[in-house]
């Protein structure tokens, strides 16, 4: 699904936030992305979602090498992408509904199509009954849940997750965590960035570790080579 | 060849429907933020109404001053001013010569007595003029050309020809004023033109501005939609949509601005026109100009919006 090939990201400036990355994330897997704040974990994510361009090397995401893609084709590549964000990136102007209903409302569906699929995302988040709720009015939980039915309301193949438990408690945290599971489950593929070292061991997916821009620790690789 | 299988396939609208329905919903909901803010609105679209308002009023009034020149030209008349030494018999004889001139319509003598006469009366100079003891004025002759607005070089042929008789001392045509105010509705045509140009950009910036404050508003909700994949075109959409409303609105209300006006200068004119004799009225903008009108209005907020997006639109990416 994923696929980094010496990867390098250098922004004005000289900063090297990525330095040779390579890895593989198959289709319809699951893994962490850890690291300390600044070992460049956002800008990876950023890189696979377009919002940022190597400067050296290739990303293949879903067979199509990223490096070819203009930016007029941006915008439909990132309709095949949910993403989630720490601060929830909601807009407070409107209602949940209305939230989660935008990327169907970008792609073109149907109203009545629309309304379905908004109502079988908040339920697989436990929302159901929150659709004409004002954002604000939700707790933060609720609010990253809502995030969450957005980014996978238009059935992307893959996930990506930037810190999405960041501002949870643990409880909260975990829930989150296994909804992400769960999504795994029907054949998403999710990729979650997070430092919450605990909990990732909790979960028991495969993990990759990055600091200071270096990728030292690879679990995908190990799958790889265990079902070689 | 299987039939390809759709039953799992997102229900999503042909393309083209699903363009269409989208403009349409994006349409309505640009109107719907609009009324969400209605005194700033309000206000952008009195700006614009105003600065159209200006020119399209001057225009209307132009074209009435226009209305009322016509046929004035009619009125040419050409004073022969015959030399002091030429008797009444002679003037008489030289009127009656002149009634046979192709571009002559008629001639009237005026006798240096009656002339004298009336200046006496109008001028207040009575007693300096009696004690003058003789009459100074000569006699004249109007003189009515044929007009032909298509040949105005007729007339200046026609000049030509009384000038060089010899009794007549200065001929002097009076239709020089008309040419003045014809000169002056040009000129003032061309001003409006001038003005319309300044306004029209005016209105360009002030829905530019309106648009880019609008943008930079909902910086945040656009990067998140470009973040979810929408398409510039799609982030686009509602701003141009904001400018074109403006630029209806702001039309329509333009219109009504200047059919108040006339309503309002309307009675006071008729007044005055009566007490010339005349039966003219002032006419507003016809139905077509005020659709122009309308029609121009919309395109400056288009084009006002389009520019505003284009400059500030890509400079938000999400990051």
């Amino acid at each position: 699904m994923i696929r980094f090939d010496n990867v390098n990201k250098r922004y004005p400036g000289g900063h090297e936030a990525l330095s040779n990355i390579s890895f593989h994330l198959p289709r319809g897997k699951m893994a962490y992305l850890t690291g300390h704040s600044g070992a460049g974990k956002s800008t990876l994510l950023k890189l696979i979602a377009l919002i940022e361009r190597p400067s050296r090397g290739n990303i293949l995401l879903d067979g199509v090498n990223l490096s070819n893609v203009r930016n007029s084709k941006v915008p439909y590549i990132r309709r095949n992408i949910g993403i989630i964000f720490q601060n929830h990136h909601l807009l407070y102007d409107r209602t949940v509904f209305d939230n989660v209903a935008l990327p169907l409302v970008i792609a073109g569906y149907q109203h009545r199509e629309v309304g379905k699929r908004v109502r079988a995302a908040l339920d697989q988040v436990g929302l159901l009954n929150k659709e004409k709720c004002a954002p604000i009015t939700l707790s933060g939980g609720e609010q990253q849940r809502v995030g969450i039915a957005r980014a996978i309301v238009h059935k992307p193949s893959l996930l990506l997750a930037d810190e999405p438990t960041g501002n949870l408690d643990p409880e909260l945290s975990r829930e989150i965590m296994e909804l992400f599971a769960r999504f795994n489950q029907v054949g998403v593929s999710v990729l979650i960035a997070s430092h919450d070292l605990d909990l990732i061991k909790q979960m028991g997916s495969p993990v990759i570790s990055l600091s200071q821009g270096m990728l030292i620790h690879d679990d995908l690789k190990e799958v790889a080579d265990v079902e070689a | 060849m299987s039939k390809p299988d759709t039953s799992n396939k997102p229900a999503r609208n042909a393309p083209v429907t699903a363009y269409f329905i989208h403009h349409a919903r994006t349409l309505i909901a640009s109107l719907g933020v609009l009324f969400r803010s209605p005194a700033s609105s309000a206000m952008t679209t009195a700006v614009i109404a105003i600065a159209l308002a200006l020119p399209a009023g001057l225009y209307v009034l132009l074209s009435n001053a226009s209305h009322v020149s016509v046929g004035w030209d009619n009125s040419a008349q050409i004073s022969l001013f015959l030399k002091a030494n030429v008797s009444e018999k002679q003037a008489r004889t030289l009127a009656s010569k002149l009634r046979l001139y192709d571009g002559i319509d008629s001639v009237k003598l005026i006798h240096k007595d009656q002339a004298l006469a009336e200046f006496q009366r109008v001028s207040g100079f009575g007693d300096a003029i009696e004690s003058l003891g003789s009459n100074p004025l000569p006699h004249v002759l109007a003189v009515q050309p044929v007009v032909d607005p298509e040949r105005p070089d007729k007339i200046a042929h026609l000049m030509k020809q009384l000038r060089e008789l010899k009794q007549v001392d200065i001929a002097q045509l009076d239709l020089q004023w008309v040419k003045r105010l014809y000169s002056m509705l040009e000129i003032a045509r061309k001003g409006i033109w001038v003005i319309s140009i300044l306004l029209a950009m005016a209105v360009l910036l002030v829905v530019g501005n309106t648009i880019r404050l609008d943008i930079q508003n909902r910086r945040s909700e656009i990067e998140v939609t470009k973040l979810i994949g929408a398409t510039n075109a799609f982030i686009r959409r509602p701003f141009l949509y904001t400018g074109f409303w403006y630029g209806l609105s702001g039309g329509i209300l333009a219109w009504i601005l200047i059919s108040l006006s006339i309503g309002i200068l309307a009675g006071s004119v008729e007044n005055l026109a009566s007490l010339y004799n005349s039966a003219f009225q002032l006419t507003g903008l016809a139905f077509s100009e005020a659709m122009s009108l309308i029609g121009f209005s919309c395109l400056l907020g288009l084009l006002g919006s389009w520019i505003a997006v284009g400059r500030h639109l890509d400079e938000i990416e999400p990051s």
